[in-house]
């Protein structure tokens, strides 16, 4: 319990208020929301928060820290934070080949209701986005923040806050869903207590940052916080107006949303679109600044190419939602600015993905050699291969074809997969070695096993969906000679087996990588040789410290 | 902006900072990023100017192209109506014995009522119309409240037991668990409704008399004393080898005992006179193309 003695007596004193606070809200819930699944929700909070509160209360009069610890960057939480992402990965991604086995045999559940197609699919986005995303987000986050600000974080329990609350909050929306609880709106799901739990922890990230960006040694905000700090404001920004709703009784799961209707239907692709933008690409794009140029040892192709694409993405994102309801009760000039907006978008997300790929010049032969820079590499190629389908897709005609088609599904996981995982497998496996100071991890070989494995999986599973959405959406548009339909929606069901099993089959090559990373990490932790000194470069304080540890490879 | 080190690879010069080990070349922007940013803002300009595009309070910007999908929508579907009125009229006007002399009119009835059926009855009663538990098999076999188009028409018009106020309605009542019929007596009467379909009512009831006597008294108002069945009230034929449910034992003993009340929508209002015609004829004709 290193970690909690760690803490100043000041900081597990207020753990501890937290945390006491929290057990008793659970209680509350618990034993007042009788009848109600919210009472579930409350004992597992009760439950929790009682677990983490009884080892801080064990250390509570623990000496205060030493005050060597300010001469180090804390990364504690970080190393955490990269556990948790691991877990998720291997979570959510078993869950989401389930479900893609579902899909060829939809007998392969336990027939209860939380093992229906419709409970797990939740589980697996939210389980991949916030789960691995946002703990792979939060970890690299801290970590990059420390050292591109010189600067240790502002305090040592905000970080804990942040990380665990998250957590709370992905381990509330996961289990809501299995037991039924959802408000029905795409990546939005978990409903309001949830919601003004997750608004409290996002709020205390923002805050954390901006402390730490205050108090930054360094003259310039390197790019990589720009993002970061784009990703943790517009997140909060989205996740606020999109859950505005008003709960049934303050002991009731249930809420109903402000909105209704269209304008539903467009505040929800307003979230669900800069979502992607702000969470699955803002954020990614500060973990591509930070580790692709450390780990090619090269410098940024252009500083100016990565303002001009900063702008045009946070600028442009904000307009494009409309995009996802083309041809629908949307009125069509909201559909025109989707779409013209869209199509600009390519522009400063090809400026990304070419200032990543340029910034590899001179370190080609790194990225035949090592693959965790050849995972950061492929994240680029993915991302512009993605914001290009994107963009395309948007175009109303192209989506008249591929709207409700596995195309769509398709696209996002070139984007999920081939981009944000890809990135964050290729951050981590840069962090682990740094973060636990190690000189490198356990089995370089089990990492190019598992680039190939996901690079593999990615390419089954697109080539597949885009085959499926293709022909789905050529089969609902064809007529005969006598103006009828050619086939029924069953007839496009039956089609699509064998893609189905092809993409699953992708899915498990995706897992079984990402299971070869869960192996790799915990080798690392516990048997990889440590760093040598000299491997040590750019301490906190010249001379003092190691946290840094990061050997050039 | 004070300039740092020129890189060795590229020929460009630093930006001067550094962070943590990573800098960043002052490179000029490239310039197909400044040309293709001035092509999709110039394409996106005059798609505004052509097409629906931006919010004036209460209306919006037409477009100098006019372009309105709701009214192009609405001259397709018309056009298609125009274009399809002569194979209406003829579904309209002629009946099933004359559509069954047309071919023409059975290769549209055939084709046209394959995507019908498939898109609302293949649910239930499979896309070859061969039925599930609890299903009719339409294709083959025999059809609870008959099989003449007129009659098919009628049912896919009304639904059973559906909530059409015409409704053709029927229940097998629930002679165990409501107290009708004892356990042994129901034990009797299943043991000879097996077996009428493969002895007949005279030697089934040779070997299960009792049972024979409970069916005359409470089963045969519906079934009919020679149990085959009557289509006006939707009672099986129990004679013959067609079971909505299953004929083991087992599937009899929960029929006789809870009951059984299926249901089958009603679909005049989502389908409409027309198409429910065309279905009544699909199903017909699929029912004499079988062996």
């Amino acid at each position: 319990m290193d970690v909690i003695s760690n803490l100043t007596m000041d900081e597990r004193r207020r753990a501890l208020l937290i945390l006491l606070v929290m057990a008793l809200v659970g209680l509350t819930f618990a034993a007042a929301g009788h009848g109600d699944p919210i009472a579930v929700h409350g004992a597992l909070v009760l439950v929790l928060s009682l677990a983490l509160a009884f080892p801080v209360m064990g250390h509570l009069y623990d000496p205060e820290p030493s005050i060597e610890r300010f001469n180090a960057y804390y990364d504690d939480p970080s190393k955490v934070g990269v556990i948790l992402t691991f877990v998720w990965a291997a979570f959510a991604m078993f869950v989401g080949d389930w479900v893609a086995w579902l899909m060829v045999e939809p007998t392969w559940t336990t027939g209860s209701a939380w093992s229906s197609f419709g409970r797990l699919r939740p589980v697996h986005t939210t389980g991949v986005i916030f789960g691995f995303g946002g703990n792979g987000l939060i970890a690299t986050s801290f970590y990059v923040m420390q050292r591109t600000c010189r600067v240790r974080l502002p305090d040592q329990l905000s970080p804990w806050f942040v990380l665990i609350g998250y957590n709370l909050f992905c381990i509330l929306a996961v289990t809501g869903y299995l037991l039924g609880i959802t408000q029905s709106k795409e990546y939005a799901e978990p409903e309001w207590y949830a919601d003004l739990w997750l608004v409290i922890v996002w709020v205390t990230y923002f805050v954390l940052y901006m402390r730490t960006l205050a108090r930054r040694e360094e003259p310039h905000i390197y790019v990589a916080n720009w993002y970061y700090m784009a990703f943790i404001l517009v997140v909060a920004m989205l996740h606020i107006v999109n859950n505005l709703a008003v709960p049934v009784s303050f002991l009731s799961a249930k809420s109903h949303s402000l909105f209704s209707g269209v304008q539903d239907a467009l505040t929800e692709w307003w979230y669900g679109h800069n979502a992607v933008a702000f969470f699955l690409t803002a954020g990614f794009l500060g973990m591509m600044y930070y580790y692709l140029p450390i780990r090619a040892g090269r410098p940024i192709f252009s500083y100016r190419l990565s303002i001009i694409s900063f702008w045009g993405i946070t600028f442009m994102y904000m307009w494009v939602g409309s995009h996802h309801l083309h041809h629908t009760a949307l009125p069509q000039w909201v559909q025109t600015l989707g779409m013209t907006f869209s199509l600009v978008l390519l522009v400063p997300s090809w400026g990304s993905a070419a200032n990543a790929l340029l910034t590899l010049n001179g370190a080609w032969h790194k990225v035949r050699d090592d693959a965790t820079l050849r995972f950061m590499m492929i994240a680029a190629v993915f991302y512009g291969l993605t914001t290009f389908e994107g963009s395309f897709m948007a175009i109303r005609s192209v989506n008249a074809l591929s709207h409700y088609t596995d195309w769509t599904v398709g696209h996002v996981h070139a984007g999920a997969l081939g981009w944000v995982a890809m990135i964050t497998f290729g951050a981590l496996y840069a962090s682990i070695p740094w973060l636990w100071k190690r000189e490198r991890m356990y089995s370089p070989a089990l990492v190019e096993v598992h680039f190939w494995l996901a690079l593999s999986g990615t390419a089954v599973y697109v080539f597949a969906l885009w085959n499926a959405g293709i022909i789905q959406g050529l089969m609902w548009r064809t007529y005969t000679e006598n103006g009828n339909l050619a086939y029924t929606f069953l007839d496009s069901v039956v089609a699509m087996r064998p893609y189905y099993i092809a993409r699953a089959l992708g899915g498990l090559l995706y897992l079984l990588g990402a299971l070869a990373g869960c192996l790799n990490l915990y080798l690392t932790i516990r048997f990889a040789a440590p760093a040598t000194e000299a491997a040590s470069r750019k301490p906190l304080r010249d001379g003092l410290d190691d946290a840094a540890t990061q050997p050039a490879e | 902006m004070a300039l740092g080190e020129r890189d060795p690879v590229t020929g460009y010069l630093t930006t001067g900072h550094e962070w943590n080990g990573i800098k960043e070349l002052n490179t000029p922007v490239p310039r197909i990023v400044y040309v293709f940013l001035s092509l999709t803002t110039t394409f996106g300009l005059i798609y505004w100017l052509l097409m629906p595009a931006l919010p004036l309070g209460t209306t919006y910007t037409k477009g100098l192209l006019g372009y309105d999908e709701r009214r192009v929508v609405e001259r397709a579907v018309a056009h298609a109506e125009a274009e399809r009125a002569p194979w209406h009229e003829v579904l309209d006007r002629q009946d099933f014995a004359s559509f069954a002399a047309d071919p023409a009119a059975m290769q549209e009835i055939r084709e046209a009522g394959r995507l019908l059926f498939g898109q609302n009855c293949a649910a239930c009663h499979g896309i070859h119309a061969t039925g599930n538990t609890g299903f009719p098999n339409l294709a083959a076999g025999a059809l609870n409240w008959g099989d003449r188009p007129e009659v098919l028409q009628q049912t896919i018009r009304v639904g059973v037991n559906s909530d059409h106020p015409e409704s053709r309605t029927a229940q097998m009542p629930a002679f165990g668990q409501d107290g009708i019929l004892s356990r042994p007596e129901v034990d009797a009467v299943i043991a000879y409704v097996h077996d009428l379909s493969r002895d007949g009512t005279a030697v089934s009831a040779l070997a299960h008399p009792a049972g024979a006597r409970i069916f005359a008294a409470q089963c045969a108002a519906c079934h009919g004393a020679d149990a085959r069945g009557k289509a006006d009230v939707g009672a099986p034929n129990l004679t013959d080898t067609t079971w909505l449910y299953g004929g083991d034992l087992q599937t009899i003993f929960q029929t006789v005992w809870y009951g059984r009340q299926g249901h089958m929508p009603s679909w005049e209002a989502r389908l409409g006179a027309r198409n429910v015609k065309l279905l009544a004829a699909y199903v017909a004709d699929l029912r004499t193309r079988q062996p």
